[in-house]
C-alpha cells in the first residue's frame, strides 16, 4: 500500500541535500566551534558558514541569527527575553491571538501568573486579525506583540508587514512565530518590519531539534540558556553543527525552489479543497486566499476527528485533526473554536498539510478515501442521525 | 508502542454489532458532542435475556471499540450479567485504554444501563433507583489544565 504523507506542518522528510549537508559533521568534522585548534575551528567555519547562509535567506545579518533547539525553544526565549526588558521599565502588557501555538500560549500563562497582563486578540471566523486590531489594542505599557505568521493547523497568514510597521512606529517590539512560515511563503525580516521571529528546521525538510531565533540588530535579548559564549552568550551549550548545517541547506533549497513548489501545493491544494467541499455538510476552515499553499483544514458534521484519522491510516493515508481525542484532552482545539465553531464541529476536523513531495495520485487517492470514510462513520453516529432525521439543525 | 492495542483497532476497525434495532425493547444513549462521544445502545430483550444488541457511537477510536465490546460482552446474557459489567471489565477485555481513554469504557457502561432502564421504565418493571444514577455529566472533564 502506497503511504500518502499529508502531515508536513507536523514535520517533514529530509531532503537529500539536508542530509548530504549534516553528515560531514557525525562523521569527520567532529570539533567544537569553540575550540581554539584546526579541528575546532574547521568546525567553527561550517557553523559560521551556515548561519550566514540562513540570514541571507530571511535578509537579515549572520548575527542576528541565533541558534536554538527548535521553534518552541525560540518563541520561549523571545517571549521571556521581551517580557524581562518590558519590565525594567514598568511595562507589562503584551498583545497576542487567541489561536497562537502552545509555546507562545504556555510562556503567556506563566507570565500571567507573574503579574504580565496579555491581551488576546480574537480571530475573525476566517482566521485573521487585523493590523488595526493590533495597533488598537497597543498601550503605553506595553512590552510586547507576539503574532503567529501562518497559524499551524489552519494555514491563515497574518498581515505581519503591516503589523509590523504598526509596531515600529509606536516603538513597540514585535516577535513573529514563523515555524509554518519560513522556507514556504518570501520573509524578508528587514521588509517585515520584525523585532524576533522564530524558525524551525524541521518545518522545511531539515533536522529535528534545531531552530533559531532572529533578533534583530539593537533589540535586547535576555540570555535563556546560561554557561557558556555560544549564540552571543544568549545561548550556551556546545551547537548543534549537524542540524545547524542540515537547516542552512534546507532553508537554501526551500528558497531556491519556493516559486515552483508553492505553484504545485496550490494546486494539489485547491483540488483537494474543491474536492472535499463536495461532501455534504463540509466547510472548509480559514480565508482560503491569504493561506499557506501547503495548507486544507476541513470539517465534517456527525462524525469525529481521531476515528477519521485511524480509519484513513489503515488506507494509507497519514493526517491530523483537532479533535480533543488527538490533543489528549477532550476539548478540541483552540484555534478551531476560536474560529467561532462549535465543539460538535471542530471535532470532526481533518487537516492535510501538502509538500512538495506529494502527487496529483496522492490528492486522487485522497479524494477517493475521504469521502468513504467519512460516509461509512456518519453511518455508525447518533450525531448524525439526528441532523439528518431533522431532530438537530446542521451547523455547517 | 501504539496508541491502542490490536484488540482496540480490531473492534474500531471491525466492530461487532453496529447498528440499529428497530422497535427495540430499549434504548440508551448518553455522552454529548460537544465532548465528542455519543454512544447509543439498542437492546432487544427475551425472557429475560438480551436477545440482541446493536450500538451506533459518534467518537473516537477507543470509544467504537468500547461500544463493541462491550456489547459482545452482554450479548445472550441475562439482563443482570448486563448491568453488573463495569467498564473496568471493558477496558481489560480490550487488553486496555490509555488513561485519557477510560472514559469511553464508563460511557459504553452506562450507555448499557441505560438502555436497561429504558426497558424496565416501557415495561413497568419496577427497580432499585440507586442502581441507575444519572450518567455523570462529561463537562467535568472540562477542568482547567492547571
Amino acid at each position: 500500500m502506497k503511504t500518502v504523507y499529508v502531515d508536513n506542518a507536523a514535520t517533514t522528510a529530509m531532503s537529500d541535500r539536508a542530509i548530504e549537508a549534516m553528515t560531514p559533521y557525525l562523521k569527520g568534522v567532529y570539533g567544537n566551534p569553540s575550540s581554539l585548534h584546526s579541528v575546532g575551528q574547521t568546525a567553527k567555519e561550517a557553523l559560521d558558514s551556515a548561519r550566514a547562509r540562513i540570514a541571507k535567506c530571511i535578509n537579515c545579518e549572520p548575527r542576528e541569527i541565533y541558534f536554538t533547539s527548535g521553534g518552541s525553544e525560540a518563541d520561549n526565549q523571545a517571549i521571556r527575553s521581551a517580557a524581562a526588558n518590558g519590565a525594567r521599565k514598568g511595562k507589562k502588557h503584551i498583545i497576542t491571538t487567541v489561536f497562537e501555538h502552545h509555546a507562545v500560549l504556555h510562556p503567556l500563562k506563566k507570565l500571567e501568573k507573574e503579574g504580565f497582563e496579555v491581551t488576546y486578540l480574537d480571530v475573525h471566523s476566517n482566521g485573521l486579525i487585523t493590523a488595526e486590531e493590533v495597533a488598537a489594542a497597543i498601550r503605553p505599557d506595553t512590552a510586547l506583540v507576539t503574532v503567529m505568521f501562518a497559524n499551524n493547523e489552519i494555514g491563515t497568514i497574518q498581515p505581519i508587514a503591516e503589523i509590523g510597521k504598526i509596531c515600529r512606529e509606536r516603538g513597540v517590539i514585535f516577535h513573529t512565530d514563523a515555524v509554518q512560515a519560513v522556507g514556504h511563503v518570501p520573509v524578508d525580516c528587514a521588509a517585515l518590519k520584525v523585532d524576533m521571529l522564530s524558525l524551525s528546521a524541521h518545518k522545511f525538510h531539515g533536522a529535528k531539534g534545531v531552530g533559531a531565533l532572529y533578533v534583530r540588530r539593537g533589540v535586547p535579548l535576555q540570555t535563556f540558556v546560561e554557561g557558556g559564549a555560544q549564540e552571543r552568550g544568549k545561548r550556551a551549550g556546545t551547537e548543534n553543527l549537524a542540524g545547524i548545517a542540515s537547516m542552512a541547506a534546507a532553508l537554501e533549497e526551500a528558497c531556491e525552489k519556493m516559486q515552483a513548489v508553492s505553484a504545485k501545493e496550490r494546486e494539489l491544494r485547491d483540488r483537494l479543497i474543491d474536492g472535499l467541499l463536495k461532501i455534504p455538510h463540509s466547510r472548509l476552515n480559514g480565508d482560503r486566499e491569504s493561506r499557506l499553499p501547503s495548507n486544507v483544514n476541513m470539517c465534517f458534521e456527525g462524525i469525529e476527528g481521531e476515528s477519521l484519522l485511524l480509519l484513513l491510516d489503515a488506507k494509507g493515508i497519514c493526517a491530523s485533526s483537532g479533535s480533543a481525542c488527538t490533543s489528549g484532552s477532550l476539548d478540541p482545539s483552540h484555534v478551531l473554536l476560536a474560529l467561532g465553531l462549535p465543539h460538535e464541529v471542530a471535532h470532526g476536523s481533518l487537516r492535510l498539510s501538502l509538500s512538495s513531495e506529494n502527487t496529483r495520485e496522492d490528492v486522487e487517492i485522497i479524494l477517493r478515501e475521504v469521502p468513504k470514510v467519512v460516509e461509512y462513520l456518519r453511518g455508525i453516529s447518533p450525531v448524525w442521525e439526528k441532523l439528518e432525521k431533522g431532530e438537530a439543525p446542521h451547523l455547517i | 508502542m501504539a496508541l491502542y492495542s490490536e484488540k482496540v483497532m480490531d473492534h474500531f476497525t471491525n466492530p461487532r454489532n453496529v447498528g440499529k434495532i428497530e422497535n427495540a425493547d430499549g434504548v440508551g444513549e448518553v455522552g454529548n458532542a460537544k465532548c465528542g462521544d455519543i454512544m447509543k445502545i439498542y437492546l432487544k430483550i427475551e425472557n429475560g435475556i438480551i436477545a440482541d444488541v446493536k450500538f451506533n457511537t459518534f467518537g473516537c477510536g477507543s470509544a467504537i471499540a468500547s461500544s463493541s465490546m462491550a456489547t459482545e460482552l452482554i450479548k445472550g446474557k441475562p439482563i443482570e450479567e448486563a448491568l453488573a459489567l463495569t467498564n473496568k471489565a471493558v477496558a481489560e477485555a480490550l487488553d486496555g485504554l490509555p488513561a485519557h481513554k477510560m472514559h469511553c469504557s464508563v460511557l459504553a457502561e452506562e450507555a448499557i444501563r441505560a438502555a436497561i432502564k429504558d426497558y424496565y421504565d416501557k415495561n413497568g418493571i419496577s427497580y432499585d433507583k440507586s442502581e441507575f444514577p444519572e450518567p455523570h455529566d462529561e463537562d467535568e472533564h472540562f477542568a482547567e489544565e492547571d
